[in-house]
Protein backbone atom coordinates (compact mmCIF):
# COMPACT_ATOMS: atom_id res chain seq x y z
CA UNK A 1 0.00 0.00 0.00
CA UNK A 2 1.17 3.81 -0.62
CA UNK A 3 3.29 5.66 1.98
CA UNK A 4 -0.21 7.66 3.71
CA UNK A 5 -1.62 4.12 4.17
CA UNK A 6 1.63 2.87 6.17
CA UNK A 7 2.01 5.76 8.03
CA UNK A 8 -1.06 6.23 9.31
CA UNK A 9 -1.24 2.47 9.90
CA UNK A 10 1.63 2.74 12.47
CA UNK A 11 0.10 6.12 14.23
CA UNK A 12 -3.85 3.86 14.68
CA UNK A 13 -2.16 0.04 15.41
CA UNK A 14 -1.14 1.06 19.37
CA UNK A 15 -4.82 2.87 19.62
CA UNK A 16 -6.90 0.17 18.52
CA UNK A 17 -4.90 -1.88 20.75
CA UNK A 18 -5.37 0.23 23.68
CA UNK A 19 -8.86 0.09 22.61
CA UNK A 20 -9.08 -3.46 22.52
CA UNK A 21 -7.32 -3.59 25.97
CA UNK A 22 -10.09 -1.61 27.39
CA UNK A 23 -12.58 -3.47 26.05
CA UNK A 24 -11.54 -6.38 27.45
CA UNK A 25 -10.81 -4.74 31.02
CA UNK A 26 -14.01 -3.33 31.93
CA UNK A 27 -15.35 -5.89 30.62
CA UNK A 28 -17.46 -7.07 33.47
CA UNK A 29 -18.83 -3.24 34.26
CA UNK A 30 -19.54 -1.97 30.70
CA UNK A 31 -20.82 -3.53 26.81
CA UNK A 32 -18.47 -5.78 25.64
CA UNK A 33 -16.18 -8.43 27.10
CA UNK A 34 -13.43 -11.10 26.11
CA UNK A 35 -14.59 -11.83 22.73
CA UNK A 36 -15.32 -7.93 21.72
CA UNK A 37 -11.93 -6.71 22.85
CA UNK A 38 -10.17 -9.43 21.16
CA UNK A 39 -12.06 -8.73 17.53
CA UNK A 40 -11.36 -4.96 18.53
CA UNK A 41 -7.62 -6.00 18.80
CA UNK A 42 -7.80 -8.43 15.60
CA UNK A 43 -8.72 -5.39 13.58
CA UNK A 44 -5.10 -3.79 14.41
CA UNK A 45 -3.77 -7.29 12.66
CA UNK A 46 -5.93 -6.91 9.94
CA UNK A 47 -4.75 -3.03 9.40
CA UNK A 48 -1.26 -4.14 9.59
CA UNK A 49 -1.74 -7.14 7.21
CA UNK A 50 -3.25 -4.78 4.37
CA UNK A 51 -1.37 -1.98 5.19
CA UNK A 52 2.58 -4.09 4.70
CA UNK A 53 1.37 -7.04 3.20
CA UNK A 54 1.20 -10.98 4.44
CA UNK A 55 4.93 -11.82 4.13
CA UNK A 56 6.00 -8.94 6.30
CA UNK A 57 3.88 -10.47 8.86
CA UNK A 58 4.94 -14.18 8.47
CA UNK A 59 7.29 -14.27 11.85
CA UNK A 60 3.99 -12.77 14.10
CA UNK A 61 1.95 -16.28 12.76
CA UNK A 62 3.69 -18.80 15.54
CA UNK A 63 3.32 -15.60 18.52
CA UNK A 64 0.06 -14.80 17.77
CA UNK A 65 -0.80 -19.16 17.47
CA UNK A 66 0.92 -19.78 20.73
CA UNK A 67 -1.05 -16.68 22.38
CA UNK A 68 -4.58 -18.63 21.42
CA UNK A 69 -3.02 -21.63 23.44
CA UNK A 70 -2.10 -19.69 26.12
CA UNK A 71 -5.50 -18.09 26.14
CA UNK A 72 -7.44 -21.48 26.26
CA UNK A 73 -5.17 -22.83 28.46
CA UNK A 74 -5.77 -20.00 30.64
CA UNK A 75 -9.46 -20.29 30.61
CA UNK A 76 -9.75 -24.18 31.79
CA UNK A 77 -7.57 -23.54 34.43
CA UNK A 78 -9.23 -20.52 36.14
CA UNK A 79 -12.81 -23.05 35.90
CA UNK A 80 -10.88 -25.89 37.02
CA UNK A 81 -9.80 -23.52 40.20
CA UNK A 82 -13.20 -23.64 41.76
CA UNK A 83 -13.50 -27.52 41.56
CA UNK A 84 -13.62 -27.36 44.90
CA UNK A 85 -17.38 -26.55 44.87
CA UNK A 86 -18.35 -26.48 41.16
CA UNK A 87 -16.52 -26.26 37.90
CA UNK A 88 -16.74 -22.21 37.54
CA UNK A 89 -17.03 -21.68 40.75
CA UNK A 90 -15.91 -17.86 41.87
CA UNK A 91 -13.15 -18.59 43.88
CA UNK A 92 -11.24 -14.95 43.47
CA UNK A 93 -14.37 -13.19 44.04
CA UNK A 94 -14.65 -11.17 47.26
CA UNK A 95 -10.74 -12.84 48.53
CA UNK A 96 -9.38 -9.37 48.98
CA UNK A 97 -6.69 -9.89 46.05
CA UNK A 98 -6.23 -9.10 42.18
CA UNK A 99 -10.10 -8.11 41.35
CA UNK A 100 -11.05 -9.43 44.89
CA UNK A 101 -12.81 -6.62 46.46
CA UNK A 102 -16.34 -7.22 47.31
CA UNK A 103 -19.06 -5.49 45.32
CA UNK A 104 -20.90 -2.70 46.77
CA UNK A 105 -24.63 -2.90 47.45
CA UNK A 106 -27.06 -0.80 45.58
CA UNK A 107 -26.67 1.60 42.79
CA UNK A 108 -22.49 2.62 41.81
CA UNK A 109 -20.66 3.41 39.32
CA UNK A 110 -19.17 0.21 39.19
CA UNK A 111 -15.87 -0.47 40.34
CA UNK A 112 -13.01 -1.92 38.63
CA UNK A 113 -11.42 -4.12 41.35
CA UNK A 114 -14.34 -6.87 41.44
CA UNK A 115 -15.42 -9.75 40.42
CA UNK A 116 -13.05 -12.42 40.95
CA UNK A 117 -12.36 -14.77 38.42
CA UNK A 118 -14.28 -12.87 35.20
CA UNK A 119 -12.10 -10.26 34.73
CA UNK A 120 -8.98 -12.74 34.57
CA UNK A 121 -11.53 -14.92 32.03
CA UNK A 122 -12.05 -12.13 29.89
CA UNK A 123 -8.73 -11.94 29.12
CA UNK A 124 -8.03 -15.14 28.60
CA UNK A 125 -10.92 -14.85 25.88
CA UNK A 126 -9.71 -11.73 24.93
CA UNK A 127 -6.21 -12.80 23.95
CA UNK A 128 -7.36 -16.51 22.88
CA UNK A 129 -9.61 -14.50 20.12
CA UNK A 130 -6.64 -12.14 19.21
CA UNK A 131 -4.40 -15.03 18.34
CA UNK A 132 -7.01 -17.30 16.54
CA UNK A 133 -8.37 -14.47 14.58
CA UNK A 134 -4.97 -12.78 14.00
CA UNK A 135 -3.53 -16.38 12.83
CA UNK A 136 -6.15 -16.88 10.40
CA UNK A 137 -5.83 -13.71 8.78
CA UNK A 138 -1.99 -14.34 8.64
CA UNK A 139 -2.05 -17.55 7.11
CA UNK A 140 -4.97 -16.28 4.76
CA UNK A 141 -2.46 -13.77 3.66
CA UNK A 142 0.35 -16.10 3.63
CA UNK A 143 -2.08 -18.67 1.24
CA UNK A 144 -0.72 -18.69 -2.17
CA UNK A 145 1.42 -16.39 -4.05
CA UNK A 146 3.50 -13.84 -1.75
CA UNK A 147 3.29 -10.53 -3.76
CA UNK A 148 3.56 -7.78 -1.53
CA UNK A 149 1.52 -5.22 -3.21
CA UNK B 1 -42.98 8.63 14.60
CA UNK B 2 -40.48 10.26 16.77
CA UNK B 3 -37.19 11.65 15.97
CA UNK B 4 -35.66 8.52 16.92
CA UNK B 5 -37.76 6.39 15.02
CA UNK B 6 -37.30 8.30 11.49
CA UNK B 7 -33.46 8.16 11.72
CA UNK B 8 -33.74 4.09 12.20
CA UNK B 9 -35.89 3.64 9.42
CA UNK B 10 -33.34 6.43 7.24
CA UNK B 11 -31.04 3.75 8.90
CA UNK B 12 -32.62 0.86 7.86
CA UNK B 13 -32.89 1.87 3.83
CA UNK B 14 -29.10 2.84 4.19
CA UNK B 15 -28.48 -1.14 5.28
CA UNK B 16 -30.64 -2.04 2.53
CA UNK B 17 -29.08 0.66 -0.41
CA UNK B 18 -25.62 -0.70 0.67
CA UNK B 19 -26.56 -4.38 0.45
CA UNK B 20 -27.66 -3.74 -3.01
CA UNK B 21 -24.68 -1.95 -3.90
CA UNK B 22 -22.22 -4.21 -2.83
CA UNK B 23 -24.41 -6.57 -5.24
CA UNK B 24 -24.94 -4.35 -7.97
CA UNK B 25 -21.09 -3.05 -8.61
CA UNK B 26 -18.66 -4.83 -11.21
CA UNK B 27 -15.70 -3.42 -9.24
CA UNK B 28 -15.30 -5.94 -6.72
CA UNK B 29 -12.90 -3.36 -3.94
CA UNK B 30 -15.67 -0.72 -4.26
CA UNK B 31 -18.31 -3.52 -3.57
CA UNK B 32 -16.42 -4.22 -0.89
CA UNK B 33 -16.20 -1.40 1.27
CA UNK B 34 -20.50 -0.98 0.24
CA UNK B 35 -20.88 -4.16 2.26
CA UNK B 36 -18.55 -2.43 5.23
CA UNK B 37 -20.29 0.50 5.31
CA UNK B 38 -23.59 -1.38 5.12
CA UNK B 39 -22.39 -3.06 8.13
CA UNK B 40 -20.74 -0.69 10.10
CA UNK B 41 -24.69 1.32 9.76
CA UNK B 42 -25.97 -2.28 11.16
CA UNK B 43 -24.03 -1.85 13.85
CA UNK B 44 -25.32 2.06 14.68
CA UNK B 45 -28.41 0.12 14.47
CA UNK B 46 -27.91 -2.50 17.12
CA UNK B 47 -26.63 0.78 19.14
CA UNK B 48 -29.53 2.43 19.05
CA UNK B 49 -31.57 -0.44 19.61
CA UNK B 50 -30.11 -0.54 23.22
CA UNK B 51 -27.83 -3.45 22.14
CA UNK B 52 -24.34 -2.19 22.56
CA UNK B 53 -22.46 -5.29 23.43
CA UNK B 54 -23.82 -6.74 19.92
CA UNK B 55 -22.72 -3.09 18.01
CA UNK B 56 -18.95 -3.61 19.21
CA UNK B 57 -19.14 -7.11 18.36
CA UNK B 58 -20.68 -6.24 14.90
CA UNK B 59 -18.68 -3.26 14.46
CA UNK B 60 -15.33 -5.46 14.72
CA UNK B 61 -16.05 -8.52 12.86
CA UNK B 62 -18.08 -7.10 10.28
CA UNK B 63 -16.83 -4.08 9.38
CA UNK B 64 -13.56 -4.53 9.96
CA UNK B 65 -11.87 -8.53 9.62
CA UNK B 66 -14.30 -9.65 7.20
CA UNK B 67 -13.45 -6.48 4.92
CA UNK B 68 -9.53 -7.07 5.31
CA UNK B 69 -10.31 -10.53 4.58
CA UNK B 70 -11.94 -9.96 1.36
CA UNK B 71 -9.54 -7.09 0.33
CA UNK B 72 -7.04 -9.72 0.75
CA UNK B 73 -8.46 -12.16 -1.43
CA UNK B 74 -9.29 -9.65 -3.89
CA UNK B 75 -5.35 -9.24 -4.09
CA UNK B 76 -5.15 -12.42 -4.50
CA UNK B 77 -7.22 -12.69 -7.53
CA UNK B 78 -8.68 -10.04 -9.87
CA UNK B 79 -10.46 -7.05 -9.37
CA UNK B 80 -13.16 -6.75 -11.64
CA UNK B 81 -16.03 -9.31 -11.83
CA UNK B 82 -16.20 -11.01 -15.47
CA UNK B 83 -19.16 -10.07 -17.65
Amino acid sequence: MSVVVRTIARILVPVILAFGGYVILHGHLTPGGGFQGGAVAASAVALLLVAFGAPSLKKLKSPLSVLEDLGGIAFVVLAFLGIGTTFFFNLLAGSGGLFGAASPIGPNAGFLNTGGTVPLMNWAVGFKVLGGLGAVMVLFGLFGGDDDR
Amino acid sequence: MTLLAILQVVILVLIVAGSILAVWLKDLLASVIALAGSSLLLALQFYLLQAPDVAIAEAGVGAALTTAIFVLAIRKTQRKEEE
